[in-house]
């Protein structure tokens, strides 16, 4: 059996590669004889490879630079400023939120990798705006679960009682400082259910990336079935380290939650 | 000295302040007094200016600050730092200890130095019989411990005043009591208390003066002596209402 998968950079679709009729029998006879383990333990390397490598790497990376932009979402959009800079700057963080929850991710891949170098700006990029698979993966990633986020963190900042606005500044707090030292903290407790729903949700959706040419644990699942002819065992086993990827994050969580809800009750 | 002229502020159609002028002179406790709705606690959150009313004149010592015209927010936080308001529901910040709670607003706002803040916060809490308290979170509280750090949380900012909405009014008798007593200390030591209250056992006892509000507008304003000795109708039928005389 071959180690090294051959890395396909275009194709449609995984069955694509699927060989038909007599072939697929003998082939499927043959996974039989070799053994389910050993299919298994052969493919489990490159993916745990390709997981390490790409997987988890854009996944943590785009959530962090998405709750960075969701902060900046929320914040802007919960701002109480009048002027119209900020109107306007409310106005374009509405239509991002709009933008990216109203269309597929997978679209919005596709958008930002194969459409984007036709678009050709004279002057900034006259050549159309090409981007690296991993740098345009990344960026969609961080704007569609920027957007998710940030209805997150709104409603948490939301959902703190008004009380707390008002002790913050009655001590006399700026906005700023209230939100800072009083306000965010504790709505950091309330957004991390759903936070991490958000993170959960990403790292299923980085398979996604395999459709801009990434060479992820998907795609490589992909390509491993393409040669060994075991679709079924390959994308069950894919799917089983997703699981344990999200099995471990739920672990995470369910720790966060602990550490950030210390003061709530008389647990202790 | 605290003077208001003319203080007039509107919930919708609703008038809730209808050109209120009194003083609050200093190192006295002045008790607001009134039916629920008369507009007695929106008076003490514009104190604060938790509520800003529309028009009216606020004077703070030799300040004047115009409500038409709108206040900066530099204004504002000014008045702030001399105001500290105590809540009905306590409002502890909950992610914060005790001691934190305290020195948030000194280290934080006033930019004091943490170990001067925090030596002061627990003598502070030494003071509303809570020392043992320091490193607790609010929910371990009971309510009249809540309210005891509330009322630490606002004497740690070293206000002029201390402005108290119902402080007592979410605790049983017995809780009550011990908020009463640290309040009635706080008095005694001449520190400035706005309270609004219903406890007329309380306001008897702590009060110097008296504000009677009713729809938005002051129908006694005076020492309190005169005003449990009133012979105006609403007022006698008032005080023998919540006190359950000649009823």
């Amino acid at each position: 059996m071959q180690k090294e998968p051959v890395l396909l950079f275009t194709r449609s679709a995984g069955s694509l590669h699927f060989p038909t009729g007599s072939l697929r029998k003998k082939f499927s006879q043959k996974g039989c004889e070799a053994g389910m383990w050993k299919i298994v333990t052969d493919a489990l390397p490159q993916l745990i490879v390709a997981g390490l490598q790409y997987t988890i790497p854009i996944a943590i990376i785009s959530f962090i630079f998405g709750l960075g932009l969701a902060l900046l979402t929320a914040l802007v959009r919960i701002s109480r400023k009048k002027s119209i800079f900020f109107m306007v700057l409310k106005a374009f963080f509405r239509f991002y939120v709009w933008l990216f929850r109203s269309t597929p991710l997978l679209v919005q891949l596709f958008i930002v990798y194969f459409g984007l170098p036709y678009l050709k700006i004279s002057g900034i990029a006259p050549d159309g705006i090409k981007l690296t698979p991993l740098v345009a993966g990344i960026l969609t990633f961080s704007l569609n679960t920027g957007a998710y986020c940030s209805e997150t963190m709104r409603a948490a900042i939301l959902s703190i009682p008004k009380g707390q606005w008002e002790a913050a500044y009655s001590i006399g707090m700026t906005r700023t400082l209230a939100l800072r030292r009083i306000i965010l903290p504790q709505a950091l407790r309330v957004s991390l259910p759903p936070l991490a729903n958000s993170f959960i949700s990403l790292v299923k959706d980085t398979s996604l990336a395999a459709s801009i040419t990434i060479v992820e644990m998907f795609e490589v699942s992909q390509q491993i079935a393409a040669q060994n002819f075991q679709p079924l065992v390959m994308y069950c086993l894919v799917a089983a380290l997703y699981a344990v990827a999200c099995t471990l994050l739920s672990w995470l969580q369910g720790y966060l939650e602990k550490i950030t809800s210390r003061y709530v009750s008389n647990i202790n | 000295m605290l003077k208001l002229e003319n203080l007039s502020k509107t919930f919708g159609e609703h008038r809730v302040l209808d050109g209120i002028s009194t003083v609050f002179p200093e190192h006295e406790t002045t008790v607001v007094l009134g039916p629920s709705g008369s507009g007695k606690s929106t008076l003490l959150r514009s104190l604060n200016l938790l509520e800003r009313p529309e028009a009216g004149r606020y004077h703070f010592d030799d300040e004047l600050f115009d409500f038409g015209k709108g206040l900066s927010n530099k204004e504002i936080l000014s008045i702030r730092k001399r105001t500290e308001m105590v809540f009905q529901e306590y409002n502890l910040f909950p992610h914060l200890t005790v001691l934190k709670n305290i020195i948030e607003g000194p280290t934080q706002v006033l930019h004091e130095a943490k170990d001067t803040a925090q030596k002061r916060a627990q003598e502070l809490l030494v003071k509303v019989g809570l020392g043992d308290k320091a490193d607790a979170y609010p929910s371990q509280l009971s309510g009249g411990q809540a309210q005891r750090v509330a009322i630490a949380r606002a004497l740690a900012m070293q206000p002029k005043y201390i402005l108290l909405d119902e402080p007592t009014s979410a605790l049983d008798p017995e809780l009550e009591l011990e908020v009463l007593k640290v309040l009635r200390q706080l008095a005694q030591e001449k520190q400035t208390l706005i309270i609004v209250t219903h406890n007329m056992a309380f306001a008897r006892e702590v009060a110097a003066r008296v504000l009677f509000i009713e729809n938005g507008q002051i129908l006694f304003d005076g020492p309190k002596a005169e005003f449990f000795n009133t012979k105006k109708q609403r007022i006698v039928d008032f005080i023998s209402a919540m006190t359950f005389e000649n009823i």
